[in-house]
């Protein structure tokens, strides 16, 4: 039998023999491993998890590497593994009340209970370059103080103590999980699946939309209530054993924001509520996240939604990277067949006006010669 | 002839055909749902898979869902068995399942296909899937699901022909050329994907089974073999199918859809079918194109 090797298919083996060498870079320099990804990237891995949907720091670590370094082909390396997994079912629901706490800070109060932490943070660094990294220079140990037992209740559950914010729905342990990577997105959606889009939403999309409430587009008049990060323990309640078993330690970065309040003649006003949620350390995605969730909620609260951030078709369809790219980079695989069509057509179009415009001229052409 | 018959040896570290047997199951009743509503778009939880969203992950979701151990597999892209994608998708199918693969029409019990239906009458044996990009035929006129769905239930398909008329009154031509607009079994308006409308006859009491699959959009819809597929037009604008002025350079085809390739810098260019196998088909029954022998073998492949 004979097979012919085609074209296409020994371009696009070459192709990857190519990618792979541009992956790896100059020989002479060391390959990063990807335990060092793993431990040194941090952020970028958190990233990875979270619009991947899947906890898993190695998993991410080595999607990093083999995507040279591009989050979102990253998070599509994760995302494609994510599909190949067994679903057992779907964990207790974590306590980020009970989370140990590695950083903690509160802009709505000046001192709360447990206390401010600030934790590992950018936030008051100066921004210069710095040098001194790239010799690789050791660093001080960090600063160590005894585990505090004290608990460190949510700014939002103080608040609520005094019925200052509108309570959350109590949860039914019996309602389905909603998931949207196991049925498909119906609209109106509720809110568990929208924030379930959201936190597995590209973050650079939900920071332009979160950004576009604080300048007037779909205003909410948001308070960073309390922002936590920090390791929570994570259950699952096996059928055979009956009771919940506890699966290990996840990080988790919430964030709860307090917005504009909301009452009527007859119900006192309130504050409400905008929600982020990511695995690792992602404060920047769980604000935008807290931001756009408030949006989003305009139709259940009574309130004009006219922007974008407040338009749930146009956020939740649009939110994903994964979709986004592979839609706007699907434009590079052949269109020829259809761009054929459209050259007939606009041939043919170009060919009828030209018809017209030939005789027209020739009978302008007639009169001057009358004259004569 | 280049043509290829080959089969493979599946990889182990995956399911057959990637996806695990309960999204396959998932994937089969929405195919079933979507043959007993022909048209209709039927959403389904479609699944990430290792290719990008918008290189067929719906076609190959659907194909993964229905290929069995015995089929005969042929995947086109622009009517072509060696476009890139089209090879990659092969591939993909050769190494998770093991599956003979075929670039002649006649042998291929699958076919799955991108922007084109290939030039041979389909059978009853056999099965067209589709890769979709945008399943709903209105959301360019209104790009809202939400209503888009409230206009399929009451079957409100005036916007459709306001558009189509407005084409009319502006270019003195419908302006759809590719994912022309057809309603089936004379209740759903259906994008037949951006096939060209030259290929929306072919549809029409099609003896095949067509299933189209949309991965991003999550919907799955169908033509069961012999619906009636009828082209949206006007009395006095009736549906046209795009003519070619020439016959294909290499086999003299008349009849067939034409890909124009540009030979040189000087507005050099030839005709030649898109469908490939179409084409050396025809070649190898001794049909002579006015350029075979002369076109790069890039075009014309080894049977030049
Ligand atoms: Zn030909």
């Amino acid at each position: 039998m004979y097979v012919a090797v085609k074209g296409g298919e020994r371009a696009i083996d070459n192709a990857h023999r190519l990618l792979a060498t541009k992956r790896r870079g100059d020989p002479a320099v060391p390959e990063v491993a990807h335990a060092q990804i793993r431990e040194q990237l941090t952020l970028a891995v958190d990233r990875v998890m979270t619009e991947g949907s899947l906890y898993d720091r190695d998993l991410a670590a080595l999607a990093i590497k083999q995507a040279r370094g591009d989050l979102v082909e990253a998070a599509f390396l994760v995302r494609a593994f994510r599909t190949t997994l067994p679903r057992f079912g779907a964990s207790e629901p974590v306590d980020t009340g009970a989370m140990q706490v590695a950083r903690r800070v509160s802009a709505a109060f000046k001192d709360i209970p447990g206390g401010q932490v600030l934790g590992p943070t950018f936030d008051y660094t100066h921004r210069l370059i710095d040098f001194l990294l790239e010799a690789g220079a050791d660093i001080a140990e960090p600063a160590t103080a005894p585990a505090d037992d004290a608990p460190m209740p949510r700014v939002t559950d103080l608040l609520g103590n005094d019925d200052l914010i509108e309570r959350n729905p109590p949860g039914d342990p019996d309602a389905p999980v909603g998931d949207l990577t196991r049925e498909p997105l119906d609209l109106p959606a509720d809110r568990d699946l929208r924030l379930q889009n959201l936190a597995r939403g590209d973050e650079g999309f939900l920071l332009a939309l979160g950004y576009s409430t604080q300048r007037g587009f779909g205003r909410t008049h948001p308070f960073a209530g309390e922002i936590r990060l920090g390791e929570v323990e994570l259950e699952f309640v096996a059928e055979d054993a009956g009771f919940a078993v506890p699966l290990g330690t996840i990080e988790l970065t919430e964030c709860q924001m307090i917005n504009q309040f909301k009452g009527s003649a007859t119900e006192p006003p309130r504050f409400t509520r905008g929600y982020g949620l990511a695995f690792g350390h992602c404060e920047r995605r769980t604000m935008a996240m807290a931001l756009v969730d408030r949006s989003l909620r305009a139709r259940e609260l009574g309130e004009e939604a006219k922007a974008p951030a407040q338009d749930e078709e146009f956020v939740l369809m649009h939110s994903d990277n994964v979709q986004a790219t592979g839609f706007v980079e699907h434009l590079k695989l052949p269109h020829y067949v259809d761009f054929q069509a459209e050259l007939a057509l606009i041939r043919q179009m170009r060919r009828e006006i030209a018809e017209r415009q030939n005789v027209a001229p020739r009978e302008q052409q007639a009169l001057p010669e009358a004259a004569e | 002839m280049n043509a290829m018959i080959s089969t493979a040896t599946p990889s182990t570290a995956y399911n057959f055909a990637y996806l695990d047997e309960q999204t396959k199951r998932m994937i089969r009743r929405a195919i079933l749902k979507a043959i007993a509503i022909p048209g209709y778009q039927v959403p389904f939880a479609s699944r990430e898979m290792p290719m990008p969203y918008g290189w067929g992950t719906g076609g190959v979701q659907v194909t993964a869902a229905i290929l069995g151990a015995n089929d005969r597999l042929k995947v086109i892209d622009q009517g072509a068995d060696d476009t890139t994608n089209a090879v990659s998708i092969r591939k993909f199918f050769e190494k998770t399942s093991g599956v003979a693969t075929t670039t002649l029409t006649a042998d291929a019990t699958i076919i799955q296909t991108r922007h084109r239906i290939p030039e041979k009458e389909l059978t009853e044996t056999q099965v067209l899937v589709y890769q979709v990009p945008i399943p709903e035929p209105l959301r360019f006129l209104e790009p809202r699901e939400t209503e888009t769905r409230v206009m399929h239930a009451l079957e409100d398909y005036g916007l459709m022909h306001v558009k189509l008329y407005e084409d009319i009154a502006t270019h003195g031509h419908i302006a759809t050329t590719y994912a022309y607009p057809v309603k089936v079994e004379g209740r759903y308006v259906m994008d037949p994907s951006p096939t060209p409308k030259f290929d929306n006859p072919k549809m029409d009491d099609c003896a095949a089974l067509q299933l189209f699959g949309a991965g991003r959009e999550k919907r799955i819809y169908a033509v069961p073999p012999h619906t009636s597929v009828v082209s949206l037009d006007f009395e006095d604008h009736p549906f046209e199918a795009t003519k070619f002025d020439h016959a294909c350079a290499l086999c003299a085809a008349t009849h067939t859809y034409l890909d124009e390739v540009i030979t040189d810098d000087a507005g050099g260019r030839m005709f030649v079918c898109s469908d490939t196998d179409h084409c050396e088909e025809r070649r190898a029954e001794g049909h002579r194109g006015d350029l075979l022998g002369e076109a790069p073998a890039a075009i014309a492949g080894s049977a030049a």
